[in-house]
C-alpha cells in the first residue's frame, strides 16, 4: 500500500498528461470495488446505495469534483458506448458496467461471486 | 197501439239499413285488421272463425276464454233455447262497460224470460258483461249500442272484429248484431296480447342486438382508425415535426394522451393474449403433457413478457408520467405499484410455497433471488428518492435578487437543471422493468419446466384476482 502510493505519486506527473483511460484503469484496479460517479446523478446514488446494503465498501470517484473529471467522464462514455457516462463500476480491477449490468449480474447471482473473489465481501 | 207498432217497424226498417251500412263497413275494417293481423303473424282469427261458425256453436269461445266460460255457456246455453229466434243474437264474451249499464236494463225489460235470465246473469257478471239481444224493441238501442260498439270494437283487438265479421255473416239473417265488450276482448285477446307483447318483445330484442351490433362495430372502426392517426402522429413526430408539446397546455395534453391512450390500447391487447397463453399452460398443465412440450408453452409466455417489457420501454420513451401514474392498470394494482410495476421481491413472495418440493440448490438459488432482487429494489427506491429531494432542492432554491433579467436568468437555469433531473426519471423506469424482466429469467432458470409451469401459473392468477377485487371495490354498494 505504501509502496504503490509512492509510486502513484512519482507517476503523477507523468499520467497528468496521459490518457485519461488510463487513469481510470489504474484508478480502477487499486480497489476491490470502484465506482466513478458525478456526486448530483442519482443513478449513481442508487448504486452506491445497492453496494452499501450488500456489505460492501466501494470507493467512489466523484467525476464533478476532480480537475479532470471532463476527460475521464468523456472516455467512460466512449468506452461504455452509452448516453451516460456513469455510475460506472470495476470490480477487482475489470469492468463490469453501467447500472444495468450490475444489476442483472446481481439477479443472476453472478456478482456475489465476483465480490467474494476480489476481496470486498466475506460472508 | 197500431201507430206503435207502425212506428216500430218503420223504425226497424230503418235501423236495418242503418245497421247493414255500419255492418258493411264493419266488414270492410274487419278485413283491413285480419288482414293487418295475418301480417302480425297471429293465428287467432283462425281459431275465432272456427267458433263462431253456428250460433249454436256458441259455447266454443269457452275453452278459449277461461275466466268467461261459465258465463259465456250460460249465455250461449240461453242463446240457444232462444235459436228459433230470429232476433238472437250471438255475442262475444267480452263486453264493453259503458254498454252494460245502457243496454242490460233494456234487455231484461223487453225480451223474454230466458233473455231477462240471460241478461241479469250478464248483469250479475258485473262490468265485464253487457249483451244486446235482438229484439224489435231493443233494436233501437241495440242500433246505438251497435254504433258505439263499432267504435269501441276500432279500440280493441283486431282478431275480434274478424270474429264479428264472420259472425254477421254466419248468423245473421236479421237483426244479429255482434256485440264486442273490452271483457271478451279482455278475455280473447288475453291471450292474443300476451302474444302480440311477446312478438314485439321478440321485435325490440332483436332491434336492440342489431343496433348494439352497428354500436360496436363503429367503435371499432374508431378504435382503429385511432390507431392509424397515433402512428402518423409518431411518424411525424419522428421525422422532426415540431408539435407543441409541454408548454402550450391543450395541444401537449392531446398528444401525451394519444401516445399513452396507444400504450393502453397495446396493454389491453397484450393481456388479452397473455390470459390466452396462460389458459393453454393451465390446459396443457392438468392434461398432464410432457415437459417437451410443456418448455414450448412456458417459453411461449416467457418471450410474452418480453413483449410487455419491450411496449413499456417504447410507453416510457413517449411519457414517462403515464407509465408511471400506472394508469394503464387498475386502481388495486396501482395502489400497490412500484415504479411503473410489480415489485420483483414480491413475485417470489407470491409464489411461497407453490413451488415445493424444491431442491437444495434450488432452494438456495430462491433464496438469493429473493434477496439480490430485495436489494436491487431498495437501491432503486432509494435513487428515486434522491431524485425526488434534489428536483426539490431545485425547484424551491429562492434566488431573490433584483428583479430583472437575473431572476429570469435563473429561474431558466433552475428549470432546465429540474429538466435534466426529470429525464432520469425514464432510466429509473427502465431499471425498474430491467430488474422486474431479469427476476422473471433468473426463476425460469432456477425452476425445472413444470415449476415454471406452476410459478407463472401462480403470478398470472394473483395478477388476475387482484384485477378482480378492484372491480368488486368498484361495484360495491355504498352506503
Amino acid at each position: 500500500m505504501h509502496q504503490t502510493e509512492s509510486w502513484g505519486s512519482y507517476m503523477q506527473p507523468r499520467t497528468s498528461l496521459g490518457d485519461p483511460l488510463e487513469r481510470i484503469a489504474r484508478l480502477a484496479s487499486e480497489n476491490a470495488v470502484v465506482i466513478f460517479s458525478i456526486s448530483s446523478c442519482c443513478m449513481c446514488h442508487a448504486i452506491k446505495r445497492l453496494f452499501c446494503g450488500m456489505g460492501v465498501n466501494p470507493t467512489v470517484y466523484e467525476l464533478d469534483e476532480d480537475p479532470r473529471g471532463k476527460e475521464m467522464e468523456r472516455a467512460l462514455m466512449r468506452l461504455l458506448g452509452g448516453s451516460s457516462a456513469v455510475p460506472v463500476v470495476f470490480i477487482g480491477g475489470k469492468l463490469v458496467g453501467a447500472m444495468d449490468r450490475v444489476m442483472a449480474s446481481h439477479i443472476n447471482g453472478s456478482l456475489v461471486p465476483l465480490l467474494k473473489e476480489a476481496g470486498a465481501l466475506w460472508l | 197501439m197500431g201507430f206503435f207498432r207502425n212506428y216500430l217497424r218503420g223504425k226497424e226498417i230503418i235501423m236495418r239499413m242503418f245497421i247493414y251500412a255500419f255492418s258493411v263497413l264493419f266488414l270492410l275494417f274487419c278485413l283491413f285488421s285480419c288482414w293487418v293481423g295475418k301480417k302480425r303473424g297471429e293465428d287467432i282469427s283462425s281459431r275465432n272463425q272456427t267458433r263462431f261458425a253456428d250460433l249454436g256453436e256458441l259455447h266454443q269461445p269457452a275453452p278459449v276464454f277461461p275466466h268467461d266460460d261459465a258465463v259465456d255457456l250460460s249465455s250461449s246455453s240461453m242463446f240457444s233455447l232462444k235459436s228459433g229466434n230470429a232476433t238472437a243474437v250471438s255475442h262475444n264474451l267480452s263486453y264493453a262497460t259503458a254498454l252494460n249499464t245502457s243496454i242490460v236494463p233494456v234487455e231484461i225489460a223487453t225480451t223474454g224470460a230466458g233473455c231477462l235470465d240471460t241478461g241479469q246473469y250478464m248483469y250479475q257478471k258485473g262490468t265485464g258483461f253487457g249483451s244486446s239481444l235482438g229484439n224489435g224493441q231493443s233494436i233501437e238501442t241495440w242500433g246505438d249500442s251497435g254504433m258505439a260498439e263499432n267504435s269501441q270494437q276500432t279500440d280493441t283487438s283486431t282478431d275480434v272484429d274478424a270474429d264479428d265479421k264472420n259472425q254477421l255473416y254466419g248468423v245473421q239473417h236479421g237483426t244479429a248484431v255482434i256485440v264486442e265488450s273490452v271483457d271478451q276482448s279482455k278475455g280473447k285477446t288475453g291471450d292474443r296480447k300476451t302474444l302480440r307483447r311477446l312478438a314485439q318483445n321478440r321485435e325490440a330484442a332483436r332491434k336492440s342486438r342489431l343496433r348494439k351490433k352497428a354500436y360496436v362495430q363503429q367503435l371499432e372502426n374508431s378504435r382503429h382508425r385511432l390507431t392509424q392517426l397515433e402512428q402518423e402522429l409518431q411518424r411525424a413526430r419522428q421525422q422532426g415535426f415540431f408539435i407543441a408539446s409541454g408548454f402550450s397546455g391543450d395541444h401537449g395534453h392531446s398528444i401525451t394522451g394519444n401516445e399513452a391512450f396507444a400504450f393502453d390500447l397495446d396493454y389491453s391487447r397484450w393481456l388479452d393474449e397473455h390470459h390466452r397463453l396462460i389458459n393453454d399452460l393451465r390446459t396443457a398443465m392438468n392434461s398432464h403433457m410432457s415437459d417437451d412440450e410443456l418448455r414450448l408453452l412456458v417459453d411461449g409466455v416467457m418471450a410474452h413478457y418480453d413483449e410487455i417489457f419491450r411496449l413499456k420501454s417504447n410507453g416510457a420513451k413517449a411519457d414517462v408520467f403515464h407509465m408511471l401514474s400506472g394508469m394503464w392498470k387498475t386502481p388495486a394494482e396501482r395502489c400497490f405499484m412500484w415504479l411503473g410495476g410489480f415489485r420483483s421481491s414480491e413475485l417470489l413472495k407470491i409464489l411461497g410455497n407453490h413451488l415445493e418440493p424444491l431442491t437444495d440448490q434450488q432452494l438456495m438459488g430462491i433464496c438469493n433471488l429473493q434477496q439480490s432482487s430485495q436489494q436491487a429494489e431498495d437501491a432503486l427506491s432509494q435513487g428515486m428518492e434522491a431524485l425526488q429531494q434534489s428536483l426539490v432542492d431545485t425547484l424551491s432554491s429562492t434566488s431573490l435578487g433584483p428583479a430583472g433579467s437575473g431572476n429570469v436568468a435563473d429561474y431558466m437555469g433552475q428549470m432546465a437543471i429540474a429538466m435534466g433531473k426529470l429525464a432520469t426519471l425514464e432510466n429509473f423506469l427502465h431499471q425498474a422493468d430491467l430488474l422486474r424482466q431479469q427476476t422473471l429469467q433468473q426463476m425460469h432458470r432456477i425452476l425445472t419446466t413444470r415449476q415454471a409451469a406452476r410459478a407463472l401459473l401462480v403470478v398470472s392468477d394473483y395478477t388476475s384476482r387482484l384485477r378482480a377485487l378492484s372491480s368488486l371495490w368498484l361495484a360495491r354498494p355504498r352506503d
